[in-house]
C-alpha cells in the first residue's frame, strides 16, 4: 500500500496541474471561441477534475496503467511548421499531389499551407475552429463523445480547439480518399494537443476517410484525439486510422460514430506506434438495418503497449456487426482487447460476430482479452472467439509439408495475422503502404530471432 | 519408390505402429484400408515427417534415401506429398499466395527461377484445366471457413500443383457426398501417371470404386493383416474388418 500512495498523489498532481493550465487556456488566446464552445469546455474541466485520471482499479482500465502519462509534466502544445513536417506528410499521403484530398494539422491544428484541398462541390475538409463559427458544427460538436464516460475525452473536449471538420453533404460521393494527417511535435519539453475531430456524412453520402497519426522528434509527447462521426442514412463511410506515433509518444484516443438507418460503416484502425496507446472506438448502431464492421491490427515490440476498446452498441433491430481484432506482439510488448457488444431492449435480429487472434511472438510478450456480452432483446445471434498463443505447430507442419522452410512457414504464419486485417482495405494505395509496414516490422522480429 | 520396413512409431510414449511393411513402385497405386484407430493416419503423417511422432524402430527409404532423415520440407522438396485427414486453416493467407509459396520454395531448392504472382496465375490457370476445377477457392484464406468437401478439394489442387512423385492421401473421401467424392476421384485419376505413385488411406471402399488400386492393405492395431489385388476391398466391404482383426488378437 505504500507504494501506490506517491502514485496517486502524483496523479493529483497532473490533474491539478492540467486544471490550471485549462485556465490559463480558457483566459488567453481560447476566449476567442463562441460562447458555446467555452461553455462545453468549462463543463467537461469540471468533470475531468472530478474523475481524475483512471486507476487499474477501475475495470475498463484493468490492464492499462496511465501512471507514464500522470508522471509526465506536458506542457500545451502549439504548432510549428518545419520541413521535417512537410517530409513526414510526404511519406504518409497517397495519391498524386493537386489531386488528393489532404489536410494537415500540427499538434492538432489545422495548417492550410501544408494541406492540398481541391475540394469537390458538395464537401467541406479543414479546420473545426473555423467550422465552430457556423451552425452545423454547434449542432453536433460534443454530442456523441461522452465526457463523462472517459476523463480523456473529458480533457480534450476541455480544451477543444480545433482539429479535423469533414462534410459530405446528401448524396454526394467522394471519389477519393479524405485524407488527414496528424503530426505531432516532440519540442524539448513534453507537450500534449487534443486534436478534436468531426466528420458529419449526410444521408446517402459516400466516403473513405484515412487518419494517419505521426511524430516527428524524440522527447516524449502526447496526443489525445477525441473523434466524432454522424453516418446519416444510406450513408457509406470506410474509416481508416493508422496510429504510427513515434517510439516515446503517449495516444489516448476516442472514437465515436452514430449510424442512421441503412448506412454501412467500415472502420478498420492500425497501430504500430507509440510506447503507450489507449483507443476506445465507440459505434452505435441507431437505425434500422445499419451494417458496421470494425476491424483492428496492432504489430508491437519492445516495450509498446496498446490497449483498445471497442463498444458496438445495437440500438435498433435488424443490424448486423463484424468485429476481427488481431495482434502480433514480439518482445515484452503487450496488447489488450476489449470488446463489449450492448444490444438494446428491442435492437431484435441483431448479427454480432465478433474474433480476436493473438499470435505472441515472445515468452515475454503478453496478450489479454476481454469479451463483453450486454444482451437485452431475445431474438439476437452474438458470438464470439479468441485465440491466444505462440504460432500454431499443426499450421506450422502443414507449411513445412508443402516445402515451406521452418522460417518461411513462421513468416507466412505471422503474417497472415496481418494480412487478414490488410485484406479489410479497400483503398489499394493505402493497403499496400500498410502492407510495407507490417512486412518491415515482421521482417525485423525475424531478424531478432534468427541472429 | 518407397521401401517401409518394419516401422514401429509411438506418440507420446505410446507405440501406435508396430511393424510395417510395404513397398511402393514407380507409378502404381496402393490402397491401405482400416477401421478407426488403426494406425492410418499415423503412417501417412510419419511418412510426411510429423515432428508428434517418434519412429522407435525399422526404417523407410524413398528413392534410395533415408526418408526418416530428412525434414519436412526436405521430403516435400524431393516430391513427396501427403493430403490432409484434416487440413489446416491459414488465416489470411490465400490459397493463390500460399501455393505460390510452396511451389517457389520447391523450385529454388531445385535451382529453379521462382514465379512472381503474375506468371503464377498462368500456372494456376494450366493446372486447373487439367484437373477441370475452376478457380473458386484461390482468393480464400487456406482452408478458413470451407465446407468439409472443400477442404478436401483444396488437398487435391495442392497436389496438382505441387506435381509430387509420391503422393498420400489421407481418408480424402471422408466426409463427402458422392458427387464430391466424384469429383475428387475423377481429379485424381487425372493425376496418375506412370511417374507418379500413391497411397490411397481410406476406410471406405466405396472410393475404390472410383480409384482404382493396384493393390489392397489391411491395417489393424498397427499392422499390416493382408495385403491383395483390388479383389480385397471388395471383400472388406461384404464381410468388414471384424474377421482380419481376430487372428492378430488370438495370437
Ligand atoms: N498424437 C497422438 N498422441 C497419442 N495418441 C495418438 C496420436 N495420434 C494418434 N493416436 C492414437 O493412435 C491410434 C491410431 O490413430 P490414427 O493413426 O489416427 O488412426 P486412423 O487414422 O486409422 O483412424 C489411435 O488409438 C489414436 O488415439
Ligand atoms: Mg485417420
Amino acid at each position: 500500500m505504500t507504494a501506490v500512495a506517491p502514485q496517486t498523489r502524483r496523479a493529483e498532481d497532473a490533474v491539478a496541474q492540467l486544471v490550471a493550465d485549462y485556465e490559463a487556456f480558457a483566459a488567453n488566446g481560447a476566449a476567442g471561441a463562441p460562447p458555446w464552445v467555452q461553455e462545453l469546455r468549462a463543463g467537461a474541466i469540471r468533470q475531468f477534475a472530478e474523475a481524475g485520471f483512471p486507476s487499474t482499479k477501475d475495470e475498463e482500465w484493468r490492464f492499462t496503467s496511465v501512471e507514464p502519462i500522470t508522471r509526465t509534466r506536458f506542457a500545451v502544445a502549439s504548432a510549428t511548421v518545419s520541413a521535417a513536417v512537410r517530409r513526414a506528410v510526404e511519406e504518409v499521403a497517397i495519391g498524386e499531389s493537386g489531386e488528393r484530398l489532404v489536410a494537415v494539422y500540427v499538434n492538432g491544428r489545422f495548417v492550410s499551407e501544408l494541406s492540398s484541398l481541391a475540394l469537390p462541390t458538395g464537401v467541406t475538409i479543414g479546420s473545426l475552429a473555423a467550422a465552430a463559427e457556423g451552425d452545423v458544427a454547434r449542432q453536433h460538436l460534443g454530442r456523441l463523445a461522452d465526457p463523462s464516460a472517459n476523463p480523456f475525452t473529458a480533457l480534450n473536449t476541455a480544451f477543444v480547439l480545433d482539429g479535423a471538420f469533414v462534410h459530405v453533404g446528401r448524396n454526394v460521393a467522394v471519389d477519393r480518399a479524405i485524407q488527414l494527417v496528424f503530426v505531432s511535435l516532440a519540442g524539448s519539453e513534453p507537450t500534449v494537443s487534443h486534436p478534436r475531430n468531426l466528420y458529419l456524412f449526410d444521408d446517402g453520402a459516400q466516403a473513405s476517410i484515412i487518419e494517419q497519426f505521426v511524430g516527428i522528434g524524440d522527447g516524449p509527447y502526447w496526443t489525445n484525439a477525441v473523434t466524432e462521426t454522424v453516418l446519416g442514412e444510406n450513408a457509406v463511410v470506410d474509416a481508416y486510422r493508422v496510429q504510427r506515433e513515434h517510439d516515446n509518444a503517449f495516444h489516448t484516443a476516442t472514437s465515436q460514430s452514430r449510424q442512421g438507418r441503412s448506412s454501412v460503416y467500415t472502420s478498420v484502425t492500425f497501430a504500430f506506434g507509440s510506447r503507450l496507446t489507449r483507443y476506445d472506438l465507440n459505434a452505435t448502431l441507431d437505425g434500422e438495418g445499419a451494417e458496421c464492421t470494425i476491424n483492428g491490427l496492432s504489430v508491437l515490440r519492445d516495450e509498446q503497449h496498446v490497449d483498445f476498446h471497442t463498444t458496438l452498441e445495437h440500438a435498433k433491430p435488424h443490424c448486423p456487426s463484424w468485429e476481427v481484432f488481431n495482434g502480433v506482439y514480439d518482445d515484452r510488448s503487450r496488447g489488450v482487447f476489449s470488446g463489449r457488444i450492448i444490444v438494446r431492449p428491442g435492437a431484435q435480429r441483431t448479427d454480432s460476430k465478433q474474433t480476436n487472434n493473438n499470435l505472441l511472438l515472445s515468452e515475454d510478450a503478453r496478450a489479454d482479452s476481454q469479451p463483453q456480452l450486454e444482451i437485452y432483446a431475445d431474438d439476437v445471434k452474438c458470438t464470439h472467439g479468441a485465440t491466444l498463443g505462440p504460432i500454431d505447430p499443426k499450421a506450422m507442419f502443414y507449411l513445412r509439408s508443402r516445402g515451406l522452410d521452418e522460417e518461411a512457414a513462421r513468416n507466412l504464419l505471422t503474417f497472415g495475422f496481418g494480412a487478414e486485417i490488410l485484406n479489410s482495405v479497400s483503398v489499394e494505395e493505402l493497403r499496400t503502404q500498410l502492407d510495407g509496414i507490417v512486412h518491415a516490422r515482421l521482417d525485423e522480429s525475424a531478424r531478432k530471432r534468427s541472429s | 519408390m518407397l521401401e517401409i520396413k518394419n516401422l514401429h512409431a509411438s506418440a507420446e510414449g505410446t507405440e501406435i505402429l508396430h511393424g510395417i511393411n510395404l513397398s511402393v513402385g514407380k507409378g502404381e497405386v496402393h490402397a491401405i484400408m482400416g477401421p478407426n484407430g488403426s494406425g492410418k493416419s499415423t503412417l501417412a503423417q510419419v511418412l510426411a515427417g510429423h515432428p508428434g511422432f517418434e519412429v522407435t524402430q525399422g526404417s523407410v527409404t524413398y528413392e534410395g534415401q533415408d526418408l526418416l532423415e530428412m525434414d519436412p520440407e526436405e521430403r516435400a522438396r524431393a516430391g513427396l506429398f501427403m493430403a490432409f485427414q484434416y487440413p489446416v486453416e491459414i488465416r489470411g493467407i490465400t490459397n493463390a499466395y500460399f501455393l505460390r509459396s510452396a511451389v517457389n520454395a520447391i523450385r529454388k531448392t531445385q535451382g529453379l527461377p521462382e514465379y512472381d504472382p503474375i506468371d503464377f496465375l498462368d500456372v494456376l490457370a494450366q493446372k486447373l484445366r487439367t484437373i477441370g476445377w475452376d478457380d473458386s477457392l484461390m482468393s480464400r484464406a487456406v482452408n478458413e471457413g470451407f465446407s468439409g468437401g472443400e477442404k478436401k478439394r483444396n488437398e487435391i489442387l495442392q497436389m496438382a500443383v505441387l506435381e509430387p512423385k509420391l503422393a498420400v492421401l489421407d481418408e480424402t473421401d471422408s466426409g463427402l457426398d458422392i458427387d464430391a467424392l466424384k469429383t475428387v476421384a475423377d481429379a485424381v485419376n487425372k493425376l496418375r501417371g506412370p511417374e507418379r505413385s500413391m497411397v490411397v488411406v481410406t476406410h471406405y471402399q466405396r472410393l475404390l470404386n472410383y480409384i482404382v488400386p493396384d493393390y489392397v492393405h489391411v491395417l489393424a492395431d498397427g499392422r499390416i493383416v493382408r495385403s491383395g489385388g483390388k479383389e480385397l476391398a471388395l471383400e472388406l466391404e461384404d464381410k468388414g474388418y471384424d474377421w482380419l482383426r481376430e487372428p492378430a488378437v488370438a495370437r
